[in-house]
């Protein structure tokens, strides 16, 4: 079939279709296209270029196209690639080699390679037509569900599928009352099994979200305009929008005009080239139908565009059957779906984990022998996801106990070294196709050391970004293999970890970045390896960080938090949470006098928003005088501590856990370190201060206090360990000061406690026996060490304030005493905010 | 900056005015400049204040610095890096190059050429 080899003088490509998938297309063929001799033209029926589908909901967030856009302003131009946009192909005509557009273009093709995707299919029931029925799949359509939203109480989703729950979330985040109408048993029934399908409906109806099943829809009516929807068992629901996101049907229409074969349900015929019946034209993406299917996720279709643009620049690519495996968050819940999810072809016995505490469920199918893991299900954690699918598709043998595998994931650190067993073909990222070899290669010939490098060079999770953990571990993994032992340099100025930088500077007396440089370093420095000297220096010196300004990150820099539009935000410190009316007074009569936006914060203190550069000196000035010292919200440093009001009010409190947090916000406040530390001491074991989310918290008991050591909220929260139990409040310090003390001479730098505990070697067990039973006989020099640093606190904004020389530093123009005439401000709930940013 | 065209300088500020290693703002009519002193190199670089990413007036608050000795500059937002040489976003392929000025120092005195 395929004796269309392609000649190397100038030939013309001609695509139709600019989503995703026709986009990739361009890029690829361009890509291989060195010489530029293709003339490409592409004819696109939106108005907009080429933009990212799958995360069509972000379009809500700040209804801008911008940020989907998967090309900048004049890619194809600079590309020499021209784009007809808002102007669709109309007719094909196979016998001239020429394609007709709505405007009246014909254009000349040699091959032709359609790119049509797909259009949402909308039942055809009464009512489909009304007034306040959409589909969801251009950014048109969010266009138009938004101005419906804004008249509406309710919508209703018809469809339970992946699309649709992707529909039912934005609704939820226009805040309607949101229905999700599926007419088969479960939810996402071609990824799910029954109990996963459970799992996800009550995490679902947990947040909100009412989920009818077994429901078929029969018909939408109103009058003039939606107003309910009717079921074929009889009952109906009110409503005031509909959704419909009842699956997809391939946008054959031009194929079929033109004579190419389609599939008796739609999609074009193509053979594993993805030709068509005519071999000049190809076809890619939701449209193609090969071996009887349509492939509906874009790393397929961008697979197919893999293999097209191989094939017409002298390449030959086939396409093969593509894993149809899934992972994505639905509003906040983890679902995976991989290889056979339902066991259906093969006989197989599945392993199952339930845990209904935590909405989990994990399902895995092994073959009957007990070596291969056929596919799975995930619901509520997918952290096993990446390596349980790498299993799957290499077919690698599992080990005796694979219900451990399941499991990897929460063990922590110990799974890394799996992904060095993977074959050197692994697909790690699908959306672009990269294997094992293409990442680890560009590690030992290019010398990528980060995933952000690995985009840049190999395109690896630049596509839905889900590869990205696993990336990370190859690139380690293969720098380990390369002796580079994960020896962390910091950059390529400092050729050492910080942990040997830190006990170099403490050793060897030095007290500045120059004097570091020149006695460890090479070049001039960069904005990595500034701020982490200026923490360590903090850290071993406790100097004065304005003294060193230009190594500092950008809030150490001016000692407030930089904020959109270029103003600040000023946290006074507030121990413990207790602050007397006096102070409150004060802090308002400040905010009033400036007009700064106020906002209590988590770490129970008041932030003041929106203050000028200049005014910063001023404001402190003032704070100062009412009794405030710097809250060191901008610093990689000790932050608050957070407390309930404890045993003196409280009826259930066993201590004064606002005396003990006031104690402890005293004693280690702007303690700097390789992150942001957070505090917390709860009265009681109800825990009302959270303090199982710290990096330290502390819990009452009945003998005494229990210590919990890093935990965090953030990004990846985790929760804190107990570390000694029913201790006094002395230990208590002890163990702090040696805890908080070994992290600072340990850790990374932008390494949280729990991050650090989860690498350190030997885990918790090794940490109690460094601080509890000083087994490495550290613990006085340790605390030592916290003694002296804490010795040489003071208010680095009472050192500002009181000199004119670094007040002076607090201006935006050196020569004018104007402020930046671009920060402007609106209102917003009666208090000023910024302009939202571009 | 055609070559038989004289160029005009702005006095900008005093070489005092500068940290060592670190960079100023400076207003020229309605145009913000970024002044830096790579001081440790010895060498003066001028460029817009705006970082093209979000379109904040930022870059001069930003950490300089080199990578395989092309001096950059790092913008405090989101640590999007900029070299003081071409103005060639160094980290990003999609944001945009940023102005450099043609810089000199006369008498203690930093000028930025503006036209």
């Amino acid at each position: 079939m395929k004796s269309n080899r392609f000649s190397p003088s100038s030939i013309k490509v001609v695509v139709i279709g600019n989503a995703m998938v026709g986009h990739k297309f361009c890029e690829k063929l361009r890509e291989r296209d060195v010489l530029n001799t293709i003339d490409i033209k592409v004819f696109g029926e939106e108005n907009h270029r080429a933009y990212d589908r799958v995360h069509l909901s972000e379009y809500f967030k700040d209804k801008s196209i911008d940020r989907l856009y998967l090309s900048k302003t004049g890619w194809y131009e600079s590309k020499n690639i021209q784009i007809y946009l808002d102007n669709p192909v109309v007719e094909i005509d196979r016998f001239k080699k020429n394609v007709i557009s709505k405007s009246g273009e014909v254009c000349p093709y040699d091959y032709l390679v359609l790119a049509t995707g797909s259009s949402p299919f909308l039942p055809p029931i009464t009512g489909n037509d009304l007034f306040g029925v959409f589909v969801y799949r251009t950014v048109d359509d969010l266009e138009m569900i938004l101005g419906r939203a804004y008249k509406s109480k309710k919508a209703a989703v018809i469809g339970g599928g992946l699309l649709g729950l992707e529909a039912a979330k934005a609704m939820l985040d226009l805040r309607l009352e949101t229905h999700v109408i599926e007419h088969s048993p479960r939810l996402m029934p071609r990824q799910l099994d029954e109990t996963g399908a459970t799992f996800l409906r009550n995490k679902l109806e947990h947040l909100g979200i009412k989920i009818h099943l077994n429901k078929t829809t029969s018909a939408i009516r109103g009058n003039e305009r939606v107003e309910w929807v009717e079921f074929a068992d009889n009952t109906q629901l009110d409503t005031d929008m509909v959704v419909v996101s009842a699956g997809i049907r391939p946008r054959d229409e031009l194929a079929r005009q033109c004579g190419l074969r389609t599939g008796p349900r739609g999609g074009v015929i193509v053979n594993e080239y993805l030709q068509t019946s005519d071999p000049f034209i190809y076809a890619i993406g939701e449209c193609a139908l090969y071996e009887g299917m349509i492939y509906g996720l874009v790393a397929p279709g961008y697979n197919m565009a893999e293999v097209v643009a191989s094939n017409l620049t002298g390449g030959d690519k086939i396409f093969t059957a593509f894993d149809m495996s899934t992972k994505l968050k639905l509003i906040g819940v983890d679902v995976a779906s991989f290889g056979d999810p339902f066991g259906m072809n093969t006989a197989h016995s599945p392993i199952i984990f339930e845990d209904r505490m935590r909405d989990i469920y994990k399902r895995i199918n092994i073959s009957e022998d007990g070596k291969k893991l056929l596919g799975g299900i995930l619901v509520g954690d997918t952290h096993s996801y990446n390596m349980l699918l790498q299993t799957c598709l290499n077919e690698l043998s599992l080990p005796p106990h694979p219900e451990n595998i399941l499991f990897q994931s929460e063990e922590g650190s110990k799974n890394e070294s799996g992904v060095m067993a993977l074959p050197d073909a692994a697909l790690i990222c699908s959306c672009e196709s990269i294997s094992k070899k293409t990442i680890c290669d560009a590690v030992i010939a290019q010398g990528i050391a980060d995933a952000e490098g690995m985009k840049k060079c190999t395109k690896a999770g630049t596509g839905c970004g889900g590869c990205i953990p696993m990336v990370k571990d190859l690139i380690n993994e293969t720098l380990k293999l390369q002796g580079k032992m994960i020896k962390q340099i910091i950059c390529e100025h400092f050729a050492y970890s910080r942990q040997q930088l830190y006990d170099l500077i403490k050793i060897n007396g030095i007290k500045t970045f120059e004097a570091a440089l020149e006695s460890f370093g090479t070049g001039f420095g960069c904005e990595i390896c500034k701020p982490v000297i200026a923490s360590i220096l903090a850290s071993a010196w406790n100097d004065l960080i304005i003294k060193h300004a230009t190594i500092q990150d950008t809030n150490d820099r001016y000692l407030a938090n930089i904020q959109k539009g270029g103003s600040y935000s000023v946290v006074p410190r507030i121990p413990g949470g207790e602050i007397t009316p006096d102070k409150l007074i004060a802090i308002g009569e400040i905010a009033k006098k400036y007009n700064l936006y106020c906002k209590i914060t988590g770490g129970q203190r008041i932030d003041l928003f929106g203050a000028m550069i200049h005014q910063l000196p001023e404001i402190w000035e003032e704070l100062i005088a009412a009794g405030f010292e710097s809250g060191h919200a901008y610093g990689k440093a000790v932050r608050t501590v957070k407390s309930c009001v404890g045993s003196t009010w409280c009826r259930y409190g066993l201590h004064d856990s606002v005396g003990f947090a006031i104690e402890l916000e005293e004693r280690y406040k702007g303690l700097r370190a390789p992150h942001k530390i957070k505090m917390a001491v709860s009265g009681c074991v109800r825990e009302c201060a959270e303090a199982q989310s710290k990096d330290v918290g502390v819990i009452a008991t009945e003998k005494g206090w229990n210590l919990f050591i890093c935990g965090n909220g953030g990004a990846k929260p985790q929760h804190a360990v107990l570390f000694a139990s029913d201790i006094d409040k002395e230990t208590v310090v002890h163990y702090i000061d040696r805890l908080l003390m070994f992290y600072i001479k340990t850790a990374e730098p932008l390494t949280r406690t729990s991050t650090w505990l989860n690498k350190l070697e030997g885990g918790l067990d090794y940490l109690k026996d460094v601080i509890i039973h000083n087994t490495l006989g550290i613990c006085v020099q340790l605390e030592q060490e916290m003694q002296e640093t804490l010795s040489q606190y003071y208010c680095e904004w009472k050192a500002v304030v009181e000199s004119p020389q670094l007040r002076k530093q607090f201006t935006h123009f050196v020569n004018s005493n104007e402020p930046d005439p671009t920060i402007s401000f609106e209102e917003k709930r009666k208090q000023k905010n910024p302009v939202a940013w571009v | 900056m055609g070559i038989n065209k004289k160029t005009k300088w702005f006095r900008a500020c005093h070489v005092n005015d500068v940290p060592a290693n670190g960079g100023v703002c400076i207003q020229y009519q309605n145009e913000q400049i970024a002044i830096f002193h790579f001081t440790s190199r010895q060498e003066w670089y001028a460029t817009q204040n705006l970082c093209p990413h979000k379109q904040q007036m930022i870059l001069s608050r930003g950490l300089i610095g080199e990578t395989l000795s092309e001096a950059k500059v790092a913008c405090p937002y989101h640590k999007n890096t900029f070299s003081l040489i071409t103005g060639k976003c160094l980290s990003s392929s999609e944001i945009d190059v940023i102005k450099i000025y043609e810089i000199k120092i006369e008498d203690e005195f930093v000028f930025v050429a503006c036209e």
